[in-house]
């Protein structure tokens, strides 16, 4: 490898100073923070439901939920389909991949009097526990069924641990119903 | 007991009190605050604005937030209230020393402040500065360098590599920067001829603020007598501006402000000399630091800014009136607080120099010219006579 010198740049007096340069920066800082007061920085144009004070959101007071994008990673839930059929099979794929193991699926036969006995499973207890859940979305990547999906929600809160825990119902409830999914279990036409 | 000598042992320790509890220890608390409030003005951000009163805890609707001002207070019950924590590998007498070291000599160093003129009281005045002595300067710097055995011992006593390094950085950085801190200040007193604080702020009310000399014994800029006599004064402004900007920001390496937070430095060093601290010892740090900074300002308002004063000869007619005195002390509470928004301004603008930069400056640059200022100043003032 050959040496490559590097050319230190030639600094003029001003810049030895030091000084001429510190005050160059209080002067960019104040002004800056004049305009932050005034509520004229770039950030402070009240995209994303700014507070005015730079881009900052105030919290329980201004939220975006209204600029969620689609593709926003909230809670976990699980969807039923048009004709109210729960779409999780129980294949526990989800169970295995999730990282920190939030996911517990306790699976059940269904009936064979059910009309839709032709899938055979179904979840008995589903629990994501919401204190281990990281967001990540592995599980809405990996199920087979478009069962689970990460929806808009973001604000989990719970004064207990137990309370933090999601079980089937809440999920469902969470989840509602999700439209235009492919339908395998349908009868052909 | 002689009434003269009862009379001062009672306003003096009125005087600590007020000047201590009522003055210095809110402006602490709330410096804090204007730390973290114009920090995230400059950068974008909202800062503390929710602490007020809690009226939610006793059924209310809504609390009231105060935008925030009672944030400090939440932080010193918080700093009381949590566990104060002793690893088991530390030096104990000197990690429990180590606090106070730090925080007791800022708070000495109020004593010799002169926070106004002075008031009446029982038919005597009474000067509103604690020790009335004819050594401020020099006490200052005697008490303030102490409080780097504070830091040197709790980098030591933590037993703990960073904290370590914080403790020696600051130990190097302190030392050097006292000297250029006492050299600069040099030309000051030679301009004055004494040491004592209360009388420079005066003669800085007669003859103008040694940074803004507008006015004189002549009169002030709007009349003609004092265009002919101000010449003298605005050639010391030469060498006594160079002192300021020495002075500054030594007393920015003194106090470990930033851009000289070396000693603290937490990109590199944790947190310094406090890494091991918790609850009320670190909370003592802290206070230390910021009671540095404002006794910092307000020896630079007092020996560069006038002081209590309010110049352009209005301090004779303030001190006659009935509560001047106190008037004086507000105008000095204001100069203060303006020069700690500075420090704190600086603070977020300026990024932390490396240590070897701040060696640099110190023994190389301010050293030889805090020297070759007072040979200036010495020139001019053998000049002018
Ligand atoms: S989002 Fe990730 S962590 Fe949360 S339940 Fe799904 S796989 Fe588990
Ligand atoms: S949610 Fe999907 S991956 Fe998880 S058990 Fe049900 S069908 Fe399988």
């Amino acid at each position: 490898m050959a040496i490559i010198k590097i050319k230190r740049p030639q600094l003029t007096i001003a810049e030895k100073l030091y000084l001429p340069a510190v005050i160059k920066g209080l002067s960019i800082t104040l002004g800056h923070a004049i305009r932050a007061v005034l509520g004229k920085t770039p950030g402070a144009k009240r995209n994303f439901n700014s507070s005015g004070m730079g881009i900052t959101m105030q919290y329980p007071e201004t939220k975006w939920d209204d600029q969620l994008p689609d593709y926003y990673r909230g809670v976990p839930a699980l969807v039923t389909d048009e004709k109210g059929r729960e779409r999780c099979v129980s294949c526990q794929l989800c169970e295995f991949i999730c990282p920190p193991k939030a996911i517990a699926i306790i699976p059940t036969e269904i009936e064979s009097d059910d009309p839709w006995a032709k899938v055979e499973k179904r979840p008995q207890e589903f629990d994501i526990d919401m204190t281990r859940c990281i967001y990540c979305g592995m599980c809405e990547e990996v199920c087979p069924e478009q069962a689970i999906y990460l929806r808009q929600d973001y604000a989990m809160t719970g004064l207990s641990r137990a309370e933090m825990v999601n079980d089937k119902e809440r999920l469902y409830e969470i989840g509602g119903v999700r439209e235009g999914l492919v339908n395998k279990w349908n009868d052909i036409k | 007991m002689d009434p003269a000598i009862l009379f001062l042992i009672l306003t003096t320790a009125v005087k600590i009190v007020v000047f201590t509890f009522v003055f210095t220890l809110p402006i602490i608390a709330y410096s804090t605050y204007a730390e973290r409030r114009v920090s995230s003005i400059i950068q974008d951000r909202v800062g503390p604005n929710r602490v007020g009163i809690p009226l939610t805890l006793f059924g209310a609707k809504k609390d009231i937030p105060f935008a925030g001002l009672l944030q400090p207070l939440a932080d010193g019950l918080k700093a009381f209230l949590k566990e104060d924590l002793v690893p088991a590998h530390v030096r104990k007498f000197f990690f429990w020393i180590a606090p106070a070291l730090t925080a007791a000599p800022a708070f000495l160093c109020i004593c010799i402040i002169p926070f106004g003129s002075s008031i009446t009281v029982f038919d005597q005045p009474v000067k509103l500065v604690i020790a009335d002595i004819d050594a401020g300067p020099l006490f200052v710097f005697a008490i303030a360098s102490l409080s780097v055995y504070g830091i040197t011992f709790a980098g030591w006593a933590s037993n703990n590599k960073y904290s370590f390094l914080g403790g020696v950085r600051s130990c190097a950085q302190m030392i050097s920067y006292e000297i250029s801190l006492g050299l600069s200040l040099i030309p000051v007193l030679m301009v004055f001829g004494q040491l004592n604080l209360s009388d420079i702020v005066h003669s800085q009310a007669d003859n103008g603020w040694t940074l803004l000399p507008l006015w004189n014994e002549h009169g002030s800029v709007f009349d003609a007598a004092y265009w002919q006599n101000c010449k003298e004064q605005w050639l010391l402004m030469i060498p006594l501006t160079i002192s300021f900007i020495i002075f500054t920001t030594s007393i920015f390496a003194e106090t470990n402000r930033m851009p000289f937070d070396l000693p603290e430095c937490e990109t590199e060093l944790v947190g310094g000399y406090h890494t091991e601290y918790s609850s009320m010892k670190f909370a003592l740090f802290f206070l230390g630091e910021y009671a540095a900074m404002i006794v910092g300002s307000a020896i630079i308002v007092t020996l560069f800014f006038g002081g209590w004063s309010l110049g352009f000869g209005l301090d004779t007619a303030i001190s006659n009136m009935a509560l001047g005195g106190l008037l004086h002390i507000l105008i000095f509470l204001t100069k203060v607080i303006a020069f700690v928004i500075f420090f704190i301004w600086v603070r977020w603008t300026v990024p932390r120099f490396r240590y070897d930069q701040l060696m640099k400056l110190g023994w190389v640059v301010f050293f030889e010219l805090a020297l070759v200022n007072i040979f200036i100043t010495a020139g001019i003032i053998m000049l002018l006579n």
